[in-house]
């Protein structure tokens, strides 16, 4: 217990250091950073729109969070969550469009499709990996690429790309789980926000239900690992491979069944991106970024579910609200990713945290020395 | 100055002179005192590692440090060498009182310290190794680019090896060294920075019977040369072989300074662990039954693809221990693999449990025909170390309809009941259910494989090395363990690399040489000798073991 509070603590400091070191920066670029962060916090919380946005930010990066988290936990490091992200976007977008179904069938339906599809994308990482003995870094980055010209392939096919465009249709509305977002277009939505202003400013963007589905799964991934036999095999893989073989758990299975609960994870992210927010899907010259943002959310949050959640919403909050400093006060917006980076930087370095506190030590105890 | 501090030591010994006579035994010259830790106390946090400890270690002396695991025997040299720094206490080197702020320090007042894991490279040599850090310079320039004279680190390296008795191919890669000789090479680098005082952590550890003997002439001649020696270590026999004087320490607690000579094993064991120990468990005749494991000219590849067991035939019956004992790397752990299902077994062998055949099944259906094994890395396959106490043992039966349900869900309650039950039954300590094993000693740890693989009920338990590492209290207590098993009509199965414990604990001996059984004897029909001999492979390897006594 006293460990995981000293690993909280390490976590804050992180936190604390990098916001101290970008500000560092930033004075040295002209900024003032007070008016920075204040301009980053009031971005955050002074309108309900704004912790809407956030909110809608924070939700992908949680799932793709959890993705590696999950990974991680079970000894795999999953650097595929941006492809499979892409792969659950695109499965959920084609299906979204070619279907339609009545909207309890079918927002469930084209989700679990992008699931699937997503999982087992990184199912054939695990494949590969207990099959073969192939490094899944290396398979889940060539996967990324694939993943990405398969999108790009799949959004021009005809009769799904949206002619004149570089973007598919939108998916069916019956797939959209945007809140209430017929009814605030409507005349009496239109009437009823006019008169609540806050609800109104909060339902401006196209606030969804993806948040709500992000919390769920991180309370499955949770449960999974901590109260199923399938969590304690996969969990007794991750953390001794020898001894699980030892004990009789089938190694390679639990690796496959990993990378698919992983890519799930991060396919989820991508379906629920499509279904509440982009609506379609289109070219793209480079991927996003959300499964990498993953990886340092899923460091940030000790890989638990719990802290995936939380290291999100910062994320996310830093990523909305650094994009403000850049038109109110022509700072950089780029500092946002030095801060992540030096905050990731110094939470694996809790050996650094060691020496300085032994140092402390040290000193105490010359001093007391000193004192007789 | 110095002079006067030196006397008033020796005036100090002579008054409380009980913990430590000073060894003049034989000789005047000895007494002068090159080590002095007065009155020692390590705190890290809450825990005190060592509460007021003393040693003395005089010139020639061959101090022997003897403590259970996790006494503080190695915190207590840690702090002579210069890592840790003491949170009360002094420290005195040849009489000046000194303060040991790191390791540089210590090596500067000649102390040095042979870990007990080796710290060489691999693809160096020898002399490369021990010059490493203070090369010899062409033309003696004193700068970052000079060139290294190979020749003359190699001529003293010659020089020392030559001096010492520790004779070593300078030229010879420390990958194609055996953990003997890399030994040697760690106890060389040590003299050739001229260190006078050498600490050695467990040194006999990782040894063969043979490589131990070996060690106990080099420590001879250092002493005799005027070096003060001092072993960390738990093993009672070794002690007896080699050291002057022996300090206990339990605890943390300065227990008492030993003269070896006039004192027995079972007195130190005594004093190291604080009740009666018994260094040979008793136990009855055998009466061994039908056979149970059936292994029939098994050959198995190691890792290279060369064949480590080649043609193995054994029987191992109800009722019985078998103990298999042999030179490391003569096959054992590949056999223990290949019949546990972790190695591939080549066409032609068989292995039977009860009469059916079990070869190459997978380790779950190899559990599932009532084998249990006690495997020979207690960290590497018996336990998973991040898991908690109660993790640990349902590692096979985490799926049984007592520990979860249809759905596969874990049933927290009855796992941990059955955890507690075998902690208080096999007392475990920390006596918390929820304990990580990383946390546990090596004792403990032990103990949470012992206890979940007997509680399987097996009928065959293969116990590969199960007191490495261990102390006596604790090697006591796995030997028990080992005895009631085969008194409850059940097989075991020995392997082992140390012989006295196969001749204590075996009623059958076997004999593994090359991947072969060269002879099985009864364990109260042979002996030391007539074993050792055989370990070595007949006659070339008979003269390190007979050298034994």
């Amino acid at each position: 217990m006293s460990s995981k509070l000293k690993n909280i603590f390490f976590v804050l400091v992180s936190i604390l250091i990098g916001f101290v070191i970008a500000g560092v920066i930033l004075k040295l670029g002209g900024f003032d950073p007070f008016e920075a962060y204040k301009i980053m916090f009031l971005g955050i919380f002074s309108k309900l729109s704004y912790v809407s946005y956030t909110i809608i930010k924070s939700t992908p990066i949680i799932l793709t969070g959890l993705s590696v988290a999950f990974a991680f936990k079970t000894g795999l490091f999953n650097i595929g969550a941006e492809g499979q992200f892409i792969i659950g976007a695109t499965a959920t977008a084609y299906a979204g469009y070619f279907l339609n179904l009545p909207s309890y069938i079918q927002i469930p339906t084209i989700l679990l499709i992008g699931v699937v599809a997503a999982g087992l994308w990184g199912g054939v990482a695990g494949f590969l990996k207990s099959r073969f003995g192939i490094h899944e870094v290396i398979s889940t980055i060539m996967l990324n690429w694939i993943a990405l010209y398969l999108q790009n392939y799949i959004v021009m096919l005809p009769g799904f790309r949206k002619p004149e465009s570089e973007a598919s249709f939108d998916i069916n509305a019956s797939g959209s789980i945007t809140i209430l977002e017929n009814w605030k277009y409507s005349d009496a939505g239109v009437a009823f926000l006019d008169l609540h202003p806050l609800i109104g400013d909060f339902l401006r963007p196209p606030f969804n239900a993806g948040i709500f589905i992000a919390f769920l799964a991180a309370l499955i991934i949770y449960y999974i690992l901590n109260k199923t036999t399938m969590g304690y095999q996969l969990r007794a893989v991750g953390f001794n491979k020898h001894a699980a073989e030892y004990g009789g758990i089938n190694v390679r299975k639990n690796m496959i069944t990993a990378m698919f609960i992983s890519g799930g994870l991060a396919g989820l992210a991508g379906s629920l991106h499509v279904m509440g927010v982009s609506k379609n899907i289109a070219i793209l010259a480079a991927t996003e970024g959300y499964g990498f943002d993953g990886i340092a959310v899923a460091l940030i949050g000790g890989n638990s579910p719990l802290g995936c959640v939380l290291s999100g919403f910062l994320f996310g909050g830093l990523k909305y609200s650094g994009a403000k400093i850049q038109s109110a006060m022509e700072a950089p917006s780029e500092i946002i990713s030095i801060m992540i980076g030096i905050i990731v930087f110094f939470m694996a370095i809790p050996k650094l945290f060691k020496i300085l506190s032994e140092l402390k030590l040290k000193k105490l105890s010359k001093l007391s020395k000193l004192q007789k | 100055m110095k002079e006067k501090e030196n006397k008033d030591q020796h005036q100090n010994q002579n008054k409380n002179s009980s913990p430590n006579p000073g060894p003049n035994q034989n000789s005047t010259q000895k007494s002068q005192v090159t080590v002095e830790m007065k009155n020692i106390t390590k705190v890290f946090g809450n825990f005190v590692a060592n509460d007021n400890i003393s040693i003395t270690v005089h010139k020639g002396e061959v101090h022997a440090l003897l403590g259970e695991n996790g006494a503080g025997k190695s915190t207590l040299m840690n702090l002579l060498y210069g890592i840790y720094q003491p949170t009360h206490g002094e420290i005195f080197i040849n009489g000046q009182r000194v303060d040991l702020d790191n390791p540089s320090v210590a090596i500067g007042l000649g102390i040095g310290m042979v870990h007990q894991h080796f710290m060489l490279v691999p693809i160096f040599t020898v002399a490369e190794n021990i010059v490493l850090g203070q090369e010899p310079l062409l033309h003696n320039l004193n700068m970052s680019l000079a060139p290294l004279d190979m020749k003359k680190a190699i001529e003293s390296v010659e020089d020392i090896s030559k001096k010492f008795g520790l004779t070593i191919n300078p030229l010879t890669k420390i990958q194609d060294l055996t953990v003997g000789q890399q030994q040697r090479v760690e106890i060389l680098k040590m003299l050739y920075r001229g260190a006078e005082i050498l600490i050695l952590d467990e040194p006999t550890a990782v040894l063969t019977p043979q490589e131990i003997t070996e060690l106990a002439k080099i420590i001879k001649n250092l002493s005799a040369q005027g070096k003060s020696i001092i072993i960390i270590t738990h093993k009672l026999k070794e002690i007896k072989e080699m050291a002057d004087y022996c300090t206990v320490i339990r605890r943390g607690k300065y227990i008492d300074t030993l003269h070896v000579p006039s004192c027995t094993e079972q007195d130190l064991a005594q004093k190291m662990v604080g009740r009666d120990v018994i260094l040979k468990v008793p136990k009855k005749d055998a009466t061994s039954g039908r056979p149970i494991l059936k292994i029939e000219n098994l050959k198995v590849k190691d890792n290279r693809g060369l064949l480590a067991v080649n043609g193995f035939n054994l029987e191992v019956c109800s009722g019985e221990i078998l103990g298999l004992i042999g030179v490391d790397g003569n096959g054992q752990s590949e056999l223990v693999e290949a019949i546990t299902g972790l190695r591939k077994v080549e066409s032609g062998g068989q292995v039977y449990i009860n009469g059916a055949p079990i070869t190459n099944k997978t380790p779950r259906e190899v559990f599932l025909h009532k084998i249990a094994t006690i495997p020979e890395d207690r960290q590497k396959h018996g336990l998973v170390l991040d898991f908690s106490i109660e993790e640990n043992m349902i590692l096979q039966t985490h799926g049984d309809p007592s520990f979860s349900s249809k759905i596969g869900m874990l049933n927290h309650k009855s796992i941990t009941d059955f955890a507690n039950k075998l902690i208080s039954k096999f007392d475990i300590r920390p006596a918390n259910h929820l304990a990580l094993a990383r946390n546990l000693s090596g004792g403990n740890q032990q103990k949470i494989i012992i206890a979940r693989e007997i509680t399987h009920n097996p009928d065959l338990l293969i116990a590969v090395q199960p007191t490495r590492g261990l102390d006596v209290g604790a090697i006591e207590y796995v030997h028990r363990s080992l005895i009631e098993q085969r008194d409850n009509g059940k097989a075991v199965f020995l392997v082992s690399l140390e012989l006295d414990e196969v001749l204590n604990v075996a009623d059958r001996i076997a004999v593994i040489y090359h991947g072969q059984i060269v002879a099985i004897f009864k364990a109260d029909q042979t002996d030391e000798n007539q074993i050792g001999v055989l370990m070595g492979g007949g006659g070339s390897g008979g003269g390190a073991s007979g050298g034994k006594r």
